[in-house]
């Protein structure tokens, strides 16, 4: 038996989805309304999954009073109502990283994986309560 | 094969607390999970059971079975029960997600003769969950 437990958070952020390595008219081809210049946001929701073994003395895999503040100063406080174009180093017009939500899959992981308590597993983030995507460290090569 | 959940709820009450720790170390480690006087959660609970349907009834393993399985296990031992004192098996343990998942899993472990059981996940509230997954499951990683 494998034990993992996952922590929900939620942060709000404003994006624009367009790549300087299409034409504008590509660009509103593949992102339609998502490239719009203004940007838009969305309600976030992730679920970060540690695993590993329970500590007999807490009964914990992680005590939330560490993975918490962990995910707070490196995923909440960089992103909570921020504009991930502009605001978020790994997604600054230089890296032409668009910042759809695979990527920020991918961003969020790298940023929590050095979590010195537990092994991180997976990330899952909700943009809408309709769309979802998640990463998760054994199927992805750049987990 | 084909994977087959049944949810139920239960609510129950607990607390943290290690009596080989100092009172001071109880609140640094627990905060106010540690109050004496306890608190509670409406536990909700998904149980998975993966196998091949039976060629003649179509059916992994009968809901209401599973269903009979959970009342019995979990239900009867855990609803509108003090976690600390009323469950036995959890004497000695700190009363976490973690611990009654791992108890659930252990407790329906030999209950379950037809299909595998593949995934206990318990959530304490929406945003907190715990998942217990057999060693050799393709959940968690070995995706098929
Ligand atoms: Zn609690």
């Amino acid at each position: 038996m494998k034990v993992s437990l996952t922590r929900r958070y939620r942060f709000a952020a404003s994006h624009r989805l367009h790549t300087p390595r299409l034409s504008e008219s590509e660009n509103q081809r593949v992102y339609g309304k998502c490239s719009n210049p203004y940007g838009h946001g969305h309600n976030y929701s992730v679920e970060v999954t540690v695993s590993g073994p329970i500590d007999p003395a807490t009964g914990m895999i992680a005590n939330l009073a560490q993975l918490d503040p962990y995910v707070e100063t490196r995923i909440l406080e960089a992103f909570d109502q921020k504009y991930l174009n502009e605001q978020v180093p790994e997604f600054a017009p230089e890296k032409s990283l668009v910042p759809t939500t695979e990527n920020l899959c991918r961003v969020i992981f790298q940023r929590l994986k050095g979590f010195p308590l537990a092994h991180l597993d997976r990330v899952r983030i909700e943009e809408t309560s309709n769309n979802s995507f998640e990463i998760e460290e054994s199927l992805d090569a750049a987990a | 094969m084909i994977r087959i959940t049944r949810k139920v709820e239960f609510s129950a009450a607990h607390f943290y607390h290690n009596p080989n720790f100092s009172p001071e170390e109880n609140l640094r480690l627990f905060g106010k999970c540690n109050n004496p006087h306890g608190h509670g959660h409406n536990y909700t609970l998904e149980v998975t059971i993966a196998g091949e349907p039976d060629p003649t009834t179509g059916m992994v393993l009968d809901l209401k079975e599973l269903k009979e399985i959970l009342q019995t296990e979990v239900i009867d031992r855990m609803d509108h029960r003090h976690l600390n004192y009323e469950v036995p098996e959890l004497a000695g343990q700190i009363p976490t997600c973690e611990n009654i998942a791992a108890l659930i899993w252990k407790l329906l472990l030999p209950r379950i003769t037809r299909g595998q059981l593949d995934r206990v996940r318990l959530y304490e509230s929406p945003d907190l969950f715990v998942d217990c997954t057999a060693s050799n499951s393709n959940h968690n990683g070995a995706r098929a």
